[in-house]
């Protein structure tokens, strides 16, 4: 009798895993019904996009480990796609300085004409560039620098500085509009310990200055929806007056407008940092706290590859009086409002 | 054999334990305690006016929601002398599976099903193969903790999903009679938690195996079976915790549940459970995670640096542990003065 029933029970038990295995296979899909789920990406401008000599790209990024890295590999891919006279090499994205290195090495050996890389570790990868550039392969540096301009003929990056300083100009400008005498201004920092949070957070502490205004309170998440959702949390509960919220990252942002909706609170209009696609909805929807972000566009990518291509064919930007590609080019934090917005939605990227 | 019987918890657990559970709150639990209410202390004094209030109380509850959780499947594993290195990761996963598109299409039921057989699954995974397969636990939850991350970073193609599922999200968020639904759910995992493990054959033999699981074996327990499924528990936590999160953030991505085993394992060893197993509290664990989520709010509410956060953090452990031994020594049992914790009796509360 007992084992009767031991098999009925591990019948029984078998069959639940089974349908539970087959219910769980079901959820895997990310394929959206019926709809083009193309990353757009910012079209090439002006004559130079005429069809010209062949060039090959080699590019290399780190792996596309959160919204905005993905972003850059994707924008990447469409822009080698709009031009005919392109053949792109992308090698696999890797964290692992080494593995990128050896992946570098690998187009240099498989004769590309011009590198873009945007290195994992500028530091780590200085030598390998170097390398490539004394060969004679052009190389263009995308956001994270190397060690020295020798080792890049093209550096083309954002500007995290500038990001703080025009959020800040913005949310000063506005508090003004608004009459708003002494306002309280809360920030939520990505992680604490990169260059890149301490850049953004000094030019926004710069601009608030020049308004006479200060940094109220201030938490750091860690640029996962998660750790925003936390750390603004806690800081709405510190914060019972508040105007003001500056949040430097659109990933983490989900979870800081998520914090918000939690907490009911209306008192105060938030600016994003990076422009995802969903915050510019949220901007063009102008239903909640969120009225503007800044820039720091993976569309940097698209425009790496326009100039690696620039370069394979001795081109320079037409509308400028030089003759060839500049050797630095640092990319503006635009602010997009509910104005602007619908210009800026073909750069936004899916956090 | 006869003293290491003797020493047992098998033995004295049934009868120790039993003539103990009288006592609520032993001198280990209050000092703890005591800890958790002079940090609530130096947060009304530096900020009265909004620490003790219900808005803040409700906040930090809800935070302490997700980790909470997590944090009970870990004193289950640590007790019967396990460790669970991939319960962040198993969280990940399931947020991910959870709020894949496809699951999505389905609606809230399947979400949280979804969610929960995941965790389940994985959590299983683990303990069949720390059982059966006699895997080390540390080698085989780091294992899962690295390609649960790794399934979860595929699924997602490491992008955040949205929850457009308004009616999950709206569960989560509504409360019931004033209490949030996710201070609520914490509550429960608690209640459940205690009796299982202080009321139950199923605790008493968690305590017992982790005691020593030979003593076990050879007193008549599955051991195997019963280990495979104290990983289980680990892992259905992790799948009801990664509901939070998503209801939370209205999201799931795999970077969820970041460092979740380090946050959980120190609020386990705070609350007074042996990371060797055999003896622990579910109340101690809840005290754990409560002192951690309170350090937290009083370090946003006065705008203090995370990196001073960090270090009060570690103190803190450091300082929770050193308080049990001297409160273990002050006790003055004669039986161990040197106080070797592993051959005392097992002790529930």
């Amino acid at each position: 009798m007992t084992r009767t029933n031991l098999g009925r029970r591990g019948f029984l038990f078998g069959a639940a895993g089974l349908g539970a295995g087959a219910v769980l296979v079901g959820c895997t899909s990310n394929e959206p019904e019926g709809q083009n789920n193309q990353q757009p990406v910012a079209g090439g401008q002006g004559a130079n996009s005429e069809p010209g000599k062949q060039v090959t790209i080699g590019f290399s990024a780190p792996a596309a480990d959160h919204g905005w890295m993905a972003a850059v590999t994707i924008n990447a891919k469409a822009m080698a796609e709009q031009f005919s006279d392109v053949t792109l090499n992308a090698t696999e994205g890797t964290n692992d300085v080494n593995q990128q290195i050896a992946q570098v090495e690998s187009l240099i050996n498989g004769g590309v004409d011009v590198l873009a890389i945007l290195p994992f570790d500028g530091k780590a990868l200085t030598q390998v560039a170097r390398q490539a550039m004394d060969d004679g392969i052009p190389v263009v540096n995308v956001d994270r620098v190397f060690d020295t301009p020798l080792a890049y003929r093209c550096w083309i990056g954002g500007d995290n500085y500038r990001m703080g300083v025009n959020a800040g100009n913005y949310i000063a400008e506005e508090l003004k509009r608004q009459n708003k005498n002494n306002p309280v201004i809360g920030e939520v920092a990505g992680i604490d310990s990169l260059p890149l949070t301490q850049e953004r957070s000094q030019g926004f502490k710069d601009a608030l200055q020049r308004h006479g205004f200060r940094v109220g309170p201030r938490v750091a998440a860690e640029f996962t929806p998660e750790s925003g959702e936390r750390q603004t949390a806690n800081l709405l509960q510190g914060a019972q007056k508040l105007d003001a919220l500056w949040n430097h990252d659109d990933d983490q942002g989900i979870g800081v407008v998520a914090a918000i909706e939690n907490s009911g609170r209306s008192d105060f209009f938030v600016v994003g940092g990076a422009g995802s696609r969903n915050m510019m909805e949220l901007i063009k929807a102008d239903s909640g706290p969120v009225k503007a972000t800044v820039l720091y566009s993976p569309s940097m990518a698209s425009s790496a590859i326009a100039m690696a291509r620039l370069l394979g064919q001795n081109k320079g930007l037409e509308d400028l009086a030089e003759h060839e590609i500049p050797a630095e080019l640092t990319t503006y934090s635009a602010v997009v409002t509910k104005e602007n917005v619908d210009n800026y939605m073909d750069v936004g990227f899916d956090s | 054999m006869t003293k290491a019987l003797d020493r047992s918890p098998v033995h004295s657990g049934e009868s120790a334990g039993g003539r103990r559970r009288g006592f609520a709150l032993d001198v280990r639990m209050l000092g703890l305690a005591g800890v958790l209410v002079l940090l609530c202390l130096i947060g009304f004094i530096t900020n009265p006016d909004t620490f003790l209030t219900e808005a803040n109380i409700s906040t930090m509850l809800r935070l302490a929601a997700a980790i909470g959780v997590v944090s009970v499947g870990m004193t289950f594993v640590i007790i019967a002398g396990g460790i669970d290195l991939s319960v962040g990761s198993i969280v990940a996963l399931s947020s991910v599976w959870m709020t894949t598109l496809a699951t999505q299409s389905y609606g809230p039921f399947v979400m949280v099903l979804c969610a929960v057989l995941v965790g389940l699954g994985c959590g299983l995974v683990n303990g069949f193969l720390v059982a059966y397969g006699r895997v080390v636990p540390f080698i085989m939850t780091l294992a899962m903790m690295a390609s649960a991350r790794g399934l979860a970073e595929r699924l997602s193609g490491r992008q955040t999903q949205v929850v457009t599922e308004t009616g999950f999200t709206e569960f989560f968020r509504a409360s019931v009679l004033g209490v949030p639904v996710l201070v609520i759910m914490l509550a429960l995992a608690y209640v459940i938690g205690w009796v299982v493990l202080n009321r139950t054959t199923f605790g008493r033999r968690t305590y017992a195996i982790g005691g020593n699981a030979e003593a076990a074996r050879l007193s008549g327990i599955n051991v195997k079976l019963h280990t495979a499924l104290v990983y289980g528990i680990s892992g259905l936590c992790c799948g009801v915790a990664a509901m939070m999160v998503v209801a939370r953030t209205t999201s799931g991505a795999s970077t969820n549940g970041l460092f979740y085993e380090l946050d959980a394992i120190a609020a386990v060893v705070i609350g007074g459970t042996l990371l060797s197993g055999g003896r622990g509290s579910i109340i101690g664990t809840l005290i754990g995670v409560l002192i951690f989520t309170v350090l937290n709010s009083i370090f946003t509410q006065n705008n203090l640096d995370t990196d001073i956060q960090n270090i009060a953090k570690g103190a803190i452990i450091v300082g929770a542990v050193l308080l049990q031994h001297t409160a273990r020594r002050r006790k003055g049992k004669p039986r161990a003065p040197s106080s070797n914790p592993e051959t005392e009796p097992s002790r529930s509360q």
